[in-house]
């Protein structure tokens, strides 16, 4: 069985159909790469499965439970972590702050243990300050731990997205364009961590993204979408010369 | 300079930074308990207005400052809190009991009040509470068997542990009382800005998207905040009516609501700090322009007939004067002046300075 499975699902805001009948399943321990032109439905597949959308036909099913039950809070809790498109940080709060809400889906105390600040929300507060130095020393982040998200540069807001998502302990990491707006630089670093975050911690990692040169290098599989509908689906090399993938993206010659 | 060393986790958990900094609270917390011995009863009045103020604003700070609901309608909550006090020792129950459970009464009506102001944000959210603020002067007079209506009520003094505590009998004692409830208001606060909830409130604030990826419920956070933020505020409420000795449905009207807001904007948005900061400032502001006026009037030998919405007045220029220069509020000014300290001679200007945020993400709503 796969982690993922998304089975003909179709969405439309009033005429508009954003997402036509669509398949794929994601496997565990892959990484799974969505391209496609602007507008193709991408981020909104992602919404889907975030559940801040309703599918108006078809299921999504991750590790066995169905997701379309679910409020948007709940998918969480099922281990699916999320970064978005245009950087969704909680601005005036630290960026270790930021990582600890991270953990509130293995919030273990209540309203009242913690206003009395137990020994038992004191124990939660170290374990997850601990998981969360985790996911700073995998990602760099130590220098930053303390600074305010409204201080901090754009490709560093970038990788604390990715950190918080970790920090989640999730076992599907959405990725909504990962490398969008960094640097040669910082595109390669990105490269070597989602490619990390697969080996070394066994997260299965589905991403959009536009750079080609990120997506053939860590993805095993990728889907090409255009005007919400499947492509193409296969080894970066195969959607890359599929010839509807270039017809979507270069126009048909006339 | 002055700089702390981290070597375990507990640094960042615990409320203080190091033994200076706790040092200094317990230096404050010290000379506020003396202050009886050393204040007229005139001034220890004022004193108690302020901390009485000061547990408002935190019930606020809560809900507009944390959880980033603006609410303009925390006047009808005093007034709940204020009522159900005064009408459950009238009903006998002592007041260890009852103003407790004045506070737990306003939190479950404003849990109940959030439902349906889920569905709102920003300037409707605004608009929605402040109604309420209005509604609640015609609640009052039509609920005249048990509020009063417009004639009122009065309270003498309450009994605690075989002590009769009352604002004008006992002054120092009522003090006390007050203090004792700030601190306790005040540590509850701090464990919830330290914990997965507090936290969970920042997140709704700064993002609701993200929050709800992360695995927060929006729903049920704002509920709680609107709860634990009326409990607040309605213990301030029961303080005040003890305080005022009497009241009647115009008390609290929504120029306290309003006074409420502006009062936490000018102290910081954001921070426990801030709610006392501007306690202060409402608390003072008063005496402070009669002294002024005093003065004013001697140097220039006008006469010092009140001047009618002097104080509003005063009160809104500082208030724009805040927002124009100063968004953090008072306590961000505090936090400034604190790190040109502890930084001296590195201090830069633009060191708050903020960046300019990005583009959001089309809000999911």
């Amino acid at each position: 069985m796969s982690l993922l499975e998304i089975e003909n699902v179709t969405l439309k805001f009033g005429g508009l159909t954003a997402v036509d009948n669509l398949s794929f399943s994601v496997e565990e321990g892959e990484v799974f790469a969505i391209v496609g032109p602007n507008g193709a439905g991408k981020s909104t597949v992602f919404n889907l499965i975030s559940r801040f959308y309703d599918p108006y036909a078809g299921s999504i099913r991750f590790d066995g439970h169905n997701l379309l039950e679910v409020k948007p809070s709940g998918v969480a809790a099922y281990g699916v972590a999320r970064t978005f498109q245009n950087i969704e940080l909680f601005e005036h709060a630290t960026v270790l702050q930021n990582l600890l809400v991270g953990r509130h889906r293995h919030r273990r105390t209540n309203l009242f243990s913690e206003i009395l600040f137990t020994p038992s929300a004191r124990r939660q507060e170290l374990e997850n300050r601990e998981k969360v130095e985790e996911v700073i020393d995998f990602l760099d982040l130590q220098a930053y731990r303390d600074k305010m998200i409204a201080g901090l540069p754009y490709g560093v807001r970038k990788v604390v997205e990715v950190a918080r998502a970790l920090a989640t302990d999730p076992k599907l990491l959405l990725l909504d364009e990962p490398a969008s707006g960094l640097s040669v630089e910082e595109t390669t670093d990105m490269r070597w961590w989602i490619d990390d975050i697969r080996r070394q911690m066994g997260i299965t990692v589905l991403m959009v993204e536009h750079d080609m040169g990120l997506v053939s290098g860590v993805s095993d599989r990728v889907l090409a979408m255009a005007d919400g509908a499947k492509l193409a689906l296969g080894t970066p090399a195969e959607v890359q010369s599929h010839p509807a993938v270039i017809e979507a993206y270069l126009g048909k010659a006339s | 300079m002055r700089i702390v060393f981290k070597t375990d986790y507990m640094q960042d958990i615990r409320p203080w930074k190091d033994r200076y900094q706790l040092s200094l609270y317990l230096i404050l917390l010290a000379v506020v308990f003396a202050a009886p011995w050393v204040l007229d009863v005139f001034y220890l009045g004022e004193l108690t207005n302020v901390l009485i103020w000061a547990i408002a604003g935190m019930g606020l700070m809560v809900l507009t400052g944390h959880t980033g609901q603006a609410s303009l309608g925390h006047a009808a909550f005093l007034a709940f809190g204020c009522y159900s006090n005064v009408i459950l020792l009238e009903a006998g129950v002592p007041f260890i009991l009852a103003f407790p459970l004045a506070g737990v009464i306003t939190g479950i009506i404003g849990a109940l009040v959030a439902i349906p102001a889920l569905r709102l944000h920003g300037i409707y959210l605004a608009i929605f509470t402040l109604a309420m603020s209005i509604l609640v002067d015609d609640i009052i007079v039509l609920t005249e068997p048990w509020s009063g209506g417009v004639s009122g009520k009065y309270i003498a003094g309450i009994d605690l542990f075989g002590l009769t505590i009352d604002r004008w009998g006992t002054p120092m004692l009522f003090y006390w009382l007050v203090l004792a409830v700030t601190v306790i208001v005040t540590l509850g606060y701090i464990n919830l800005l330290r914990s997965p909830l507090g936290r969970s409130f920042i997140a709704v604030r700064d993002s609701e998207v993200s929050a709800q990826a992360m695995g927060v419920d929006i729903a049920r956070t704002k509920t709680i905040s609107f709860g634990l933020s009326c409990m607040v505020t309605g213990w301030a409420g029961a303080f005040m009516g003890l305080f005022a000795g009497a009241f009647n449905n115009e008390t609290f009207s929504v120029v306290i609501s309003i006074e409420l807001l502006m009062m936490i904007v000018i102290g910081g948005l954001g921070s426990i700090h801030g709610a006392f900061f501007g306690a202060i400032i409402i608390g003072f502001l008063p005496q402070f322009l009669s002294i002024a006026k005093e003065y004013v009037g001697a140097v220039f030998g006008g006469s010092t007939v009140a001047i009618p919405g002097l104080e509003f007045g005063i009160f809104g220029m500082i208030l724009i004067a805040f927002i124009l220069f100063e968004p953090m509020g008072i306590y961000g000014r505090w936090l400034k002046i604190r790190t040109f300290f502890e930084l001296f001679p590195f201090y830069r200007k633009d060191m708050f300075k903020r960046q300019k945020s990005y583009l959001k993400t089309e809000r999911l709503r």
